[in-house]
Parts: C-alpha cells; structure tokens; sequence
C-alpha cells in the first residue's frame, strides 16, 4: 500500500519536475529576440523535408563503414588485448608494440589519422596501394577503435579473478584452455555494454569520412547547408544518427541492469 | 593563353604588385571627389552616416587563408595570415583585396580607417550579429542564400574551370564529354559543385572536399582526376598548388544566367543600399575593369569546353 503510493507519488514529481524544466527552457529561448533567426537558420520545416531524401541516401555509406568496420573491429581489438596481457618475457616485443599501438591511436584525434593516411598514402603513389577514400577512412576507423576496443577487452579480462586461472591450471588445463575456457567466456560477458558503447562512438564517427570528399550524410548535409546559407539539414543529419542511436544506447543501459542484476543475484 | 609562363617569378609579383598597387591608388583617387554622376554614391552613403559595427573604421572580412589572386601578398612575417599560400588582405593587392580597398573608398573610408578581421565562411552566414561589416571570400549570389545574409550587386563574373595533372585520365580532354567518365571534385559550398552536377554530369559522384586544398591533395594523390573551381582558382592552382598541373578548359554556364561574387553583409544590414551602389560605380566608372585587367589579367577565362 505504502510503496505503491510512494511510487505513484514520485512519478507525479518526476513528471511536474520534468514539465517545469522543459517549459523554464522553451520560454527562455524561445523569448530571446533573436530566436526567429535561429528557428529559421536551424530548424526550417520546408530544408528538412527537403534534406531528408539527400541526407537519408548519403546516410547508406555512414552504414557500410560502421559494420564493416566493426566486424574488422571486434576481433583485432581482442588480439591487441591479449597481445598485452601475455605476460610471458619471451613475448615482451608484442606486449610493447600493443601498448605503444593502443597509446597512439587513443591519443591521436581521429580527424588527423584521416588527414595523413587518407591524403598522404595515396599521394605516395605505390603500386597496389587503394586510393579510394573509403578504403582509408575504413583503415583509420579501424586502427583507432581498435585500440580503444582492446583496452575495453582488456579492462574485461582483468575484470576476472586470478583465482578462476588458478583454479583451471590446477584442473589441468593449459594456459590457453583456461583463457579460452575459463576467462574469456566471463569477461567478454562483462564488456558487452562498453563495446555497443563505443560501437556507437563509431557510427558517430564515421562522419569524419567526409573529410576525404566521400558524401555520407554528413557531407551531404553540409553540402546543402552551404548551397542555400540554412543550417537545417545539420540537424536533419543529427536526428539520423540519433534515430540509430538511441535504440542502441537503450539497449546497453538494459543490458549493464541485466548485468547487473545477474550479479547480485549470484552473490546472493 | 600563354603556355610558355606557367610560372611567375616571386621578384616579377613583387613588383608587379607595387606597380598595381600605384595604379590602383590613382584609379580610386581618380575616381574619389571628381566622380560624375554615374560613379558617386548617394549623400546618404558617407562614413558618418553608414551604421557600421566600429565608428569611423569599416571592418572587413575574408576567410583565413586568404588565396591568390582574389588577396595578394604582405604574408611575410605575418602572424595571422601565416603561411606560403596566404596573403595579408590589409596590403589591397589581389582583385578582391582591391576592391574591398575601392569599395571602402567610395564609402569615404580610407585606407587606414580598415580594419580585416578573419571568419570561416559558415560564420559569414551563421544567424545573427556579425563581426564584420562586408566579407569578400568569393562568395556566389544566388537566391536561396540571399535569405540568410544580404548580398550587394556582383563584383565579378564567375565562369567555372577544370584543372587538372599530368597523367591524369582528362589531360588530353576537350570537350565535356571527355570528362563524363572522371573521378571530380570540388569545393564544399561552391556553384563548382553544381557546374559539376548539371553541366559534366559525371557517370561517378563528385568527391565534396571542405577547402580546396584537400581538392589539391586529393588530385595529386590521384584520388580524384580533376577539379572543378572558377577560373582564376584554377590557373592558381596550376600555377602554385600543383605539380605538371594542367588548365583543362572552361565549362559554359548551367542556366544562362551570369553567376557572380557578391559582397556578403548582415542580412537587413543598412550597409547593403551603399555597397551595392559602391560597387555599381566602380563598375560604371572603370575600376573593376582595370582592377581585373591587373589582378586576373589573362586568367579570367580559359579554352571553352563544349
């Protein structure tokens, strides 16, 4: 009875609480003088409509770059990261060049990857070598979520108790039997949300392709944008990449609750 | 078209442009306090009464860097307008540069009372105030943005070029057919784009680069087989920018209407009427003709392609 009130109750503030916030905002901005401007410049009915068509066919490149290159993603990510919890002194070498890979291309911005290999490899002209700028924009994606995945496997794998090895080596089983059977089972179940995390962190960032010429919805959007001095079809685009994000973000708060509640529900 | 001079000497610039620069000064000061009818503005459009955004001073704006031949040199120890390809617009060299200099003329500000700021070109059609009075930035009039800012009447008639490399697939083209199987690009936000689209049509979708150096990397690495630009960008491009560059040829106009640079201003900015009548007596009384002649000379047109 209590809790079923209390419950009713909280909705009803949640809601007053939202309402009172929205409207704060929409009279504050909308009673800024210049606001008529702005709607006209950003958020005009007749370029929207207009952009849609242009922005949503442009928008089929953003798809192609993000799954493949998440399918090229997802398993070079996994060996960076194994590569770098080998602790064997034989294998320092790999461990060195996979913390010296993560660190770079974490550390570089994403638009300046692009810039280099996208312009610079072509212009040196080697035989074989793609020019496409697709092609280079699939690369650079690539190697900088690589690096970022990786880290999130690795966070995974750490995740898991030395004790779950120890207790799989006492079983009998190799050192790599007990990562593949025992750790890697467990800690890729861990990293399920962080990597649809920064799986969106690349849909988003596919638009950066537009930097090499290619016209994905972003160029597109862009390229009207500057055809007719009106900043709607910006927002056009936006409201693309929302339409395909947001189910993905739902998805991965109610998969880490899922989580969640799994482990608490084994540590009962 | 000369072929023999793909090159000018940095010396032959130098001074070219304080022989320019002289020339143009008489040519405003020619055409200042004994103007005739037809090349004065209104008694309204004087320094006093013009509702600029700094009083007494006018102040300019072209996007940073600013290119050969519509801005010309001064970029030696500069500090903003840094760089090989850039050039100092206060130094009123270059055809735009100029005319920035004869337009503040006629409106009675002199040389010293302007002022350059920088603004990327989507500043110069953002909503609301702006910094500038007038940004010069070869800028086409057309319609749809004339909603967003004010434009004052054409400064210059714009055809569009195709310029490309040695080597490349359209080296050897001369006619619009020639280029329909190329690989083109062309700068975000240009009517080059459009010429692209509606004249070439080509069988592969443009490559949209957001400056026009990218356009240049991109033709170099041979990512893309030519660019399309207007014409004095072009023989600039082939001139300084490129290696082997090559002037393809002209592309006649989409619809039959001249396309051409505006003056961008505030939109509803009570400078426009002024400008546009600025700009209409420096047409009436010769100085753009001759500002032309000197800055873009024989590169303002190139074989047409058909």
């Amino acid at each position: 009875m209590t809790a079923a009130r209390s419950a009713r109750r909280g909705t009803l503030v949640a809601v007053i609480s939202t309402l009172f916030v929205a409207t704060v905002l929409a009279v504050s901005i909308g009673s800024s003088p210049s606001w008529p401007l702005v709607q006209k410049a950003f958020f005009d009915g007749t370029y929207f409509s207009t952009s849609l068509p242009a922005v949503i066919g442009a928008f089929a490149i953003n798809i192609q770059l993000f799954v493949l290159a998440e399918i090229l993603i997802l398993p070079l990510g996994l060996l960076i990261a194994l590569a770098r919890s080998i602790t064997s002194p034989a294998f320092a070498p790999l461990r060195i060049f996979a913390t010296i890979y993560t660190d770079f291309f974490r550390g570089v911005p994403s638009i300046l990857v692009i810039y280099v290999l996208g312009f610079g490899v072509p212009a040196l002209r080697l035989p074989g070598v793609p020019k496409e700028p697709f092609f280079w924009a699939l690369v650079t994606l690539v190697l900088i979520y690589s690096a970022y995945v990786s880290e999130v496997y690795r966070a995974g794998i750490e995740s898991i108790h030395p004790s779950q090895e120890r207790a799989a080596r006492a079983l009998g089983l190799t050192r790599f039997q007990a990562l593949r059977f025992v750790v890697l089972p467990q800690a890729l179940r861990r990293v399920v949300p962080p990597l649809l995390n920064d799986f969106i962190g690349l849909q988003k960032d596919t638009a950066l392709v537009s930097i090499l010429g290619v016209v994905e919805a972003f160029k597109q959007a862009q390229i009207l944008k500057s055809a007719n001095f009106n900043f709607t079809p910006l927002m056009t685009t936006a409201l693309i990449f929302l339409v395909i994000t947001i189910p993905m973000t739902r998805l991965v708060d109610r998969l880490a609750a899922k989580d969640r509640a799994a482990q608490q529900g084994g540590a009962r | 078209m000369s072929t023999t001079r793909s090159r000018i000497a940095i010396g032959q610039t130098t001074r070219m442009a304080v022989v320019v620069m002289a020339m143009s000064m008489l040519l405003a000061a020619c055409s200042g306090s004994t103007a005739s009818p037809a090349s004065s503005v209104a008694a309204s459009c004087v320094k006093e009464k013009l509702a600029v955004k700094t009083a007494g001073k006018l102040t300019l704006s072209t996007d940073n860097p600013a290119y050969s031949p519509w801005f010309q040199g001064g970029n030696e120890g500069a500090t903003v307008w840094t760089g090989d390809f850039n050039n100092d617009p206060s130094k009123g060299q270059g055809y735009e540069g100029a005319v920035a200099y004869a337009v503040a003329k006629k409106l009675g500000f002199a040389a010293n009372e302007v002022v350059w700021i920088q603004s990327a070109f989507d500043q110069s059609f953002a909503p609301g105030v702006k910094d500038f009075d007038l940004f010069l930035n070869q800028v086409s009039i057309k319609p749809a943005r004339a909603e967003a800012i004010d434009f004052s009447t054409g400064y210059y008639d714009v055809a569009q070029g195709v310029v490309t490399i040695e080597g490349s697939p359209i080296a050897g083209a001369t006619s619009i057919a020639d280029l329909k199987t190329a690989r083109l690009g062309a700068q975000i936000g240009t009517t080059s784009l459009d010429a692209i689209n509606n004249i070439i049509k080509p069988d592969t979708a443009p490559a949209v680069f957001n400056t026009n150096d990218e356009a240049v990397a991109a033709l170099s690495g041979g990512i893309i087989d030519g660019i399309v630009t207007d014409v004095p960008t072009a023989f600039y491009m082939r001139d300084a920018q490129l290696t082997g560059g090559i002037i393809v040829g002209q592309l006649p106009s989409a619809s039959g209407a001249q396309e051409q640079f505006g003056i961008v201003m505030e939109k509803g900015s009570a400078l426009t009427a002024c400008v546009s009548s600025a700009v209409e007596a420096l047409k009436a009384d010769g100085t753009l003709a001759s500002l032309l002649k000197l800055w873009i000379a024989d590169k303002a047109s190139a074989p047409a392609l058909k």
